[in-house]
């Protein structure tokens, strides 16, 4: 994503000698992502920088930053106030074009599921097998439950996550297992390696371990119409298909686990069949 | 004999999508086996443009017409002019589509008869994807990622695994027609071309940015409602409107604002595109590329990111026929062939239903 590291200056903010020193995360088309912290030394925070777009004209760029900034805050507001898993808003300057939000420990969700894929390449085949025949054996059933319950179990809390931020009447614009964070449970920091015979297959478990925290809200609006709603999950489920091609099919938990939280999720399903059908793209006329 | 053993090989292009009428020739040297060795000349590319009056579009009734009455002579034209007779022609490529109906149908049928009287094979090619190839071949792009924009069109595109694949496009009118279409409510001409009579007003404005919506989601844009308030503002000028800080404004002010408001969502939306595949090259085709402003912009945009930004001239960038020779010579080398009864034509065509077979 991040293009060739060009030197630029970094926003004022960052120039504060209380801060701790800022360390660039990732560039995106948008912005700019650092970790610093905020008040205390020992609070880390996300700074989300929109430096100003040579191109566009001074005027137009200090009016879309200003507006995109405040839309992000108060949509990552609201959330907070509904219960959503996201980063707490700490301090921001629209015109400037940051704003300092909490910083989410863990991994990416992508990562993690690549990693739990990775580990288990031979049982995914055989999966992968089963999947084909699915009405083989139960014994091989029993077989793949067992070994992706950690998988499935991720799957029901992001579809929980979505369902929440649908219910609370936002949508995300570009949902991605890049987007979602696995932020481990508090507890597990405490845990010191015991190098016990079990060590290695609870570790293997322990990566998809977490709440999952969605982030990122640079594109989400404000919207309840089942159409947009639809659009976000069929993003989703394009990127999950395209990133994690060999855990597809559990993409069909992930909706389920949605319906279960979001009360209004069964019209938005149908659109989704709908938005399926025609992919997000029409024909158009030349 | 067999194209892939010739070493020369011959197209004629016609194409009529909108109101231009173009026809060119191209010409491909080199051994089919060794691509690198290959090149492409421009014989000859001669175009004849449909202009309505100022404060009028063009109707696919009077483009049609225009088509059929200046076919045969831009076609002798293009022949005299490449210097090539019937006999050296290896094959006659025509817009399938996408673009207006009745201007492609007659064009279509010019072709269909070119081809029976001299005896040749027939190519329909995509109009964006003609484009997009000659854009190539002209700049020496090699991976860019791609911003058609026309009058009918406005796409992000990229190449992978031998499709052009859409990334974003405009989710209603083209920016094309929104700067047409503006261009209208002043009145503004329409010789050469709407947009480019736009660009030299814009020029002459630039104290005052009017407020236009800005309107884009995601890697998708949207034109319609900036045209509305556009063309609101024209009105409002014509009555002695003041701008909300209370100054007047003029109509090179109303072009400025609207230049700079669709370019920069223009640019955006490529910047996005070219971020999420990675890519630092980026080439303009279709009929809007041509606006140097807009050009100026994209390269800020391209440099930034430690890249450049590749266009064309109005002699590629606006529609012509030697596009079309190029990219359907592009695919009868790889054995594409279009059949007198299959020799159709549509309004809708998109870039990614080609499959491309001459890239890798």
């Amino acid at each position: 994503m991040a293009t060739a590291q060009t030197e630029f200056p970094p926003p004022k903010v960052l120039t504060y000698p209380a801060s701790a020193p800022p360390t660039l995360i990732t560039q995106g088309a948008e912005g700019r992502l650092y970790k610093t912290t905020h008040l205390l030394p020992d609070r880390p925070c996300a700074l989300k920088y929109r430096p100003p777009k040579p191109y566009r004209h001074p005027i137009l760029d200090a009016r879309l930053t200003k507006a995109r900034l405040s839309s992000e805050a108060k949509v990552l507001e609201r959330c907070r106030r509904e219960g959503v898993p996201v980063p707490a808003v700490y301090a921001m300057d629209p015109a400037a074009g940051w704003m300092m939000m909490e910083w989410i420990e863990g991994i990416p969700v992508r990562m993690g599921i690549n990693e739990w894929l990775g580990e288990r390449s031979d049982g995914e085949e055989e999966e992968g097998a089963a999947a084909a025949v699915e009405t083989d054996s139960a014994r091989q059933e029993e077989a793949d439950e067992t070994t992706t319950t950690p998988l499935v179990d991720l799957m029901k809390r992001i579809g929980a996550a979505v369902g929440a931020l649908h219910r609370t009447g936002v949508v995300h614009g570009d949902l991605t297992t890049s987007n979602m964070m696995l932020r481990p449970p508090p507890s597990q920091g405490g845990q010191v390696d015991g190098g016990t015979a079990g060590e290695e297959k609870e570790d293997k478990a322990k990566v998809l371990e977490g709440d999952v925290v969605l982030i990122d809200f640079g594109l989400a609006t404000q919207s309840m119409s089942d159409e947009d709603r639809a659009v976000d999950l069929y993003v989703l489920e394009r990127a999950f298909a395209s990133t994690h091609p060999r855990a597809e099919r559990l993409f069909a938990t992930v909706l389920a686990s949605y319906k279960d939280t979001f009360k209004k999720a069964s019209s938005v399903l149908v659109k989704l069949a709908d938005v399926r059908m025609r992919g997000r793209k029409r024909s158009m006329l030349g | 004999m067999d194209i892939a053993k010739k070493k020369r090989r011959i197209a004629l292009g016609c194409e009529g999508s909108a109101n231009k009428l173009g026809i060119g020739v191209i010409l491909h040297e080199g051994d089919l086996l060794s691509p690198s060795t290959c090149t492409s000349r421009v014989l000859s590319n001669v175009r004849h443009t449909f202009v309505s009056p100022p404060g009028t579009g063009f109707l696919p009734k009077d483009t049609a017409h225009h088509h059929r009455a200046f076919f045969v002579r831009v076609a002798k034209q293009a022949l005299v002019d490449a210097g090539v007779s019937v006999a050296d022609i290896d094959c006659i490529c025509y817009t399938r589509g996408p673009g207006m109906g009745a201007p492609l149908t007659s064009v279509a049928v010019a072709a269909r008869t070119l081809a029976l009287l001299w005896g040749k094979e027939l190519v329909g090619v995509n109009h964006c994807v003609g484009h997009i190839e000659m854009g190539r071949a002209i700049t020496g792009a090699e991976h860019p990622v791609v911003l058609y924009v026309s009058g009918g069109n406005t796409q992000v595109i990229a190449y992978a695994e031998q499709r052009y694949r859409i990334f974003g496009e405009t989710l209603d009118i083209a920016v094309g027609n929104c700067l047409d279409r503006f261009a209208r409510a002043l009145a503004i001409s329409n010789d050469p071309a709407p947009g480019y009579n736009i660009e030299q007003l814009a020029k002459q404005g630039g104290r005052v940015l009017l407020d236009l919506p800005y309107a884009v989601k995601g890697m998708d844009c949207s034109f319609s409602g900036i045209l509305t308030r556009a063309e609101e503002l024209a009105a409002q000028m014509k009555v002695g409107g003041k701008t909300p800080e209370g100054e007047p404004f003029t109509a090179a002010d109303l072009c400025f604002s609207l230049q700079e408001t669709v370019f920069a969502m223009l640019v955006e939306i490529t910047e996005r595109a070219m971020a999420h595949v990675g890519s630092n090259q980026v080439l303009i085709v279709g009929g809007v590329g041509c606006n140097e402003r807009l050009q100026e912009m994209m390269g800020a945009m391209a440099a930034d990111r430690g890249g450049s930004v590749y266009a064309t001239d109005e002699r590629f960038c606006i529609d012509n026929g030697i596009m079309i020779a190029h990219a359907g010579l592009l695919a009868y080398e790889t054995g594409f062939r279009t059949p007198i009864e299959g020799s159709s034509c549509t309004q809708r065509f998109r870039t990614d239903e080609v499959f491309v077979k001459w890239r890798r």
